[in-house]
């Protein structure tokens, strides 16, 4: 294990965050509040603490795959337990147990909240809670990466760690360059959603605040009533960019490679589509007895779809009262979640299209036991380490939620409420069923049970086996 | 530049390391998934799995755009026809590597119909390597120049040569040989030396010519105590065939070891000259029978790393006086072989890397300019060029090197016309058509005319 090469990485990271945390400061300044003092205090602490540990260079370069995932689940626990400490010195999350649940569920854009009131949080505080999904959105290495020249073989590491879906590729040849385009496409998707926002008659600040949260499908907003509090225009717009974070960004590559037939070619982006177009259909289906016109049916069927499906997490009503039928389509949503290669969390699209035809080549196997087959994705076969992955992942994430849900039952809530919770927040949602519903938060949640759920924030951003590995004691023998 | 590599094997995963740290963008194609993965997960490089022959894989790999393809498979055909395709599809240029010797005679007629841009032939190289290595064992540093018709070779000046202690200017009045000095490292420093400088012991001396001035120069500076007369080859492979073909041509004698029968009629019936002979390399009584004694330098050829190595530290027991040449595929194990101290190691697959990386440099060097050759010398603080002079270069045309107004870092070397190569004095001239080799400390050049002041 390169320890001084890892401690490097780490410093950086703490520099960025340091440039981050001075960003609140500008809200302050606005907006005339206090607390920014305290972002730039910490913010300028921060960058020092990093300046300093990254000016010594590493001893050695050596970077393997473990490294990376090492350095990658530590950089996200380092971001969040420093982006944790605003809230409890501005006094406005007391706890530091709740500010890093809080803190964790920005960075990994689940959008969970122990915050029983978020109206009353200042706008400096706020701006940090929604910036820090944009950050979490695209990864903080990815960003790292397309600005520091750090050449060598480790950045590929660095970014199949932190990247979403079975399988990591570049878009063009150099990390560096694949990192800045994927950049691109993300900032450009915000502004134009900035700019929409606006046109649609919100303020900057608000715009900015709503913005943030949807591109990086985190699911935060500055509204108890969540996104129930804005006007229609507004959540017709949120609808459109929830969609369309939710698909992979290697597909906005294309189109700007100007092959944009290509893009439906993808298999991933079909099934996406299908599965938001059945999700809407049955939904409004469903609950079109609720309410006066089918119209009001349908759009709170496709903004809740959406919302869902992406792992955003916003609501306009409480869906609650809705009938089993449209809730278990959401928790099933919740499960899969949208895209690899995008800002959504859950299992991934295409990791549950490599299962179904996985088990169709099983059922294959089983009538024909001689037939020999390939798991095609998008016309070409996908490899057998990669269909491997794929299964271990699944059997990950089944341990985790036992594990977690046993883990959250000495709280004594029903069955409902603790493994929606454990569901929501692995799969970087948000709001559950019942006690953890849309209309209700974490905040009953025993200290200890808030960690478990911090813990499934963080494999469900970072696909859990970073963190498994820098669990496994393998992975810090010397040989 | 945007470099595509078809093929992974060991020239193709050396030159995308290389690239890729030098700043290329670098795809690399290959229909083995596992060396295709190895390469990606070890350099900034991307990688696509299938046969780089096809079109839809070659577009796939963004070969409108690219500036170069080298195919670095397996098979010549193979290689040749994705350059064929790569060409098709808008690559700027394309690289084959093309190591059947049956092909040999055919290669200019296939790179002009192909429109390649350079063919490698890695045993071709070895043994121009090898060949020159025993031409002049004295020489530190060989390049080559106009396809190998001009050397620019670099010796140490020692206390017993005629040449110590001698201004360049009165240089005629102790050797015949017409050569020009055009480099001299002194210390730290490269000087590019006028006619009062002196050489001293210790200078290290860069000069050009073709390699028979260059041996006749050596023998008159008493340099050539190390000059091969007798050379025995063990392994008579296709890098032994080329080897020979040359040595026998600059009138060594030249003795083939090999084991195979049918390599070795093969290989009597194409070179009459050599000698022959049908047994194991790896047998002392034989060797001794070949009076590997005395002979001047053994090359071990043969297929196997481990047999050429054992070969070589058997020889340096028996001849310490011989010069070494063994030939090592892997270079797992270099610096081990290294500390052997058995002489020269060569790399084929390295050596075709390195002429690969050489043309890239070049290329990335001359971008609009008309450079055939570029040397980085002295870690990078000597360029030596060759240009070849267009019809828009009137202020050099016709015009005696005297008149030339020539920067104060630049030195003409070598002008090559119509494959006569002339040492230039200052009533040369240059026509069009002809190459020019030139040295100079600065760097940047990108057109012959950038030399004048």
């Amino acid at each position: 294990m390169n320890k001084s090469m890892i401690r490097y990485i780490l410093c950086k990271v703490l520099q960025f965050e340091g440039v981050f945390l001075l960003l609140p400061c500008i809200v302050s300044l606005i907006h005339k509040e206090k607390v920014g003092i305290i972002f730039f205090a910490l913010g300028v602490c921060v960058f020092a603490l990093g300046t300093f540990g990254s000016f010594f260079k590493p001893v050695s370069n050596v970077f393997y795959a473990r490294e990376g995932f090492v350095t990658v689940s530590l950089s996200w626990i380092l971001l969040s337990l420093v982006g944790a400490i605003p809230f409890v010195l501005t006094k406005e999350i007391p706890n530091y147990v709740d500010a890093l649940f809080e803190t964790v569920s920005g960075f990994t854009t689940t959008g969970s909240t122990i915050l029983t009131d978020v109206e009353y949080l200042s706008k400096t505080v706020q701006f940090w809670r929604c910036f820090i999904i944009w950050v979490g959105g695209m990864g903080v290495l990815v960003f790292i990466m397309s600005i520091l020249p750090l050449s060598g073989s480790y950045n590929m590491h660095l970014m199949r760690a932190e990247s979403t879906g079975a399988e990591v590729g570049k878009l063009v040849p150099k990390v560096k360059n694949t990192a800045k385009i994927l950049y691109g496409i993300y900032i450009t998707l915000s502004v134009s959603m900035v700019i929409s926002l606006m046109i649609a008659g919100l303020n900057f600040y608000d715009a900015l605040i709503l913005m943030f949260s949807t591109v990086g499908t985190g699911g935060f907003t500055r509204t108890n009533a969540s996104l129930g509090a804005f006007s229609h225009p507004v959540q017709i717009i949120t609808i459109v960019f929830m969609i369309m974070c939710g698909i992979n960004f290697n597909a906005y590559f294309l189109i700007f490679m100007r092959k944009p037939k290509e893009v439906f070619k993808i298999e991933e982006v079909r099934a996406y589509f299908l599965f938001i177009i059945l999700g809407v259909a049955s939904i409004t289906l469903s609950i079109r007895h609720l309410y006066p016109t089918l119209y009001e049916a349908f759009h709170k069927a496709t903004f809740h779809t959406a919302s869902i499906i992406t792992t955003t997490g916003f609501t306009i009503t409480d869906y609650e009262v809705w009938p089993s039928t449209a809730k278990f389509i959401l928790i099933f949503f919740t499960i899969v979640g949208a895209s690899a290669g995008s800002t959504a969390g859950g299992i991934k699209i295409s990791r549950i299209l490599i299962m179904i035809k996985t088990l169709k080549r099983e059922l294959d196997h089983l009538t024909h036991p001689r037939s020999v087959r390939k798991v095609n994705l998008n016309g070409q076969a996908v490899s057998e380490e990669t269909v491997k992955s794929v299964e271990a992942f699944l059997i990950a994430y089944v341990v985790t939620v036992i594990v977690s849900f046993l883990l959250l039952s000495v709280n004594g809530f029903d069955f409902t409420t603790t493994i929606t919770s454990v569901l929501t927040t692995l799969g970087n949602v948000g709001p559950g069923l019942a006690g953890v519903g849309p209309a209700q938060n974490f905040a009953a949640y025993s200290q200890f049970s808030k960690l478990v759920l911090v813990f499934d924030m963080l494999a469900g951003r970072l696909e859990i086996f970073p963190l498994f590995v820098l669990m496994y004691a393998g992975t810090w023998k010397r040989n | 530049m945007k470099i595509i590599i078809v093929g992974s094997g060991n020239v193709g995963s050396t030159i995308a390391k290389q690239l890729s740290v030098e700043g290329h963008n670098i795809t690399i194609i290959d229909t083995n998934e596992m060396a295709v993965r190895k390469i990606c997960d070890g350099w900034d490089v991307m990688g696509i799995v299938g046969t780089g022959a096809s079109i839809q894989i070659l577009k796939d790999a963004g070969v409108e755009e690219a500036d170069l393809l080298i195919a670095v498979t397996d098979s010549d055909e193979k290689n040749l026809l994705c350059c064929l395709m790569g060409k098709k599809a808008g690559a700027a240029h394309t690289i084959a590597r093309v190591r059947n010797p049956e092909y040999r005679d055919e290669i200019e007629l296939i790179k002009n119909d192909l429109g390649l841009s350079m063919f490698v032939n890695p045993e071709l190289a070895a043994a121009e390597e090898i060949a020159r290595l025993l031409r002049f064992p004295s020489a530190i540093e060989i390049d080559t120049f106009a396809r190998g018709r001009v050397d620019l070779l670099k010796f140490e000046v020692t206390k017993e040569c005629p040449i110590c202690g001698i201004a360049l200017k009165d240089l005629h009045t102790v050797v015949k040989t017409n050569v020009l000095i055009c480099i001299v490292e002194r210390g730290n420093k490269v000087i590019v030396p006028k006619g009062d400088f002196t050489l001293w012991e210790g200078d290290k001396v860069s000069f050009v010519a073709s390699s028979k001035k260059a041996t006749q120069f050596f023998k008159e500076i008493n340099l050539n105590q190390g000059r091969v007369r007798s050379c025995t080859i063990i392994g008579a492979g296709d890098t032994a065939f080329y080897l020979a073909q040359k040595l026998i041509s600059d009138g060594v004698e030249v003795k083939i070891i090999e084991r195979d029968k049918a390599r070795c009629d093969a290989i009597a019936e194409r070179l009459p000259g050599a000698v022959v002979i049908y047994g194991d390399g790896q047998d002392k009584g034989l060797l001794g029978e070949e009076g590997i004694k005395n002979t001047d330098s053994v090359v071990t050829l043969t297929n196997f790393d481990e047999a050429n190595v054992m070969m070589s530290i058997y020889c340096k027991k028996v001849n310490p006086k011989a010069k070494l040449i063994t030939k090592v595929h892997r270079s797992t194990y270099d610096d081990i072989i290294d500390d052997m101290n058995i002489g020269s190691i060569i790399n084929p697959k390295l050596l075709a890397g390195e002429d690969m990386i050489k043309y890239v440099r070049s290329m990335q060097n001359s971008l609009g300019s008309n450079i055939e050759t570029l040397y980085k010398m002295n870690s990078g603080r000597v360029e030596a060029l060759e240009f070849k002079v267009k019809e828009h270069h009137e202020k050099i045309v016709g015009v005696p090197l005297m008149d030339i107004p020539l920067r104060k870092d630049v030195i003409i070397c070598c002008i090559i016309h119509n494959g006569m190569i002339e040492t230039p004095g200052g009533q040369s001239k240059i026509s069009v058509g002809d190459t020019v080799i030139v040295v100079t400390t600065d760097t940047g050049f990108t057109d012959i005319s950038d030399i004048l002041m």
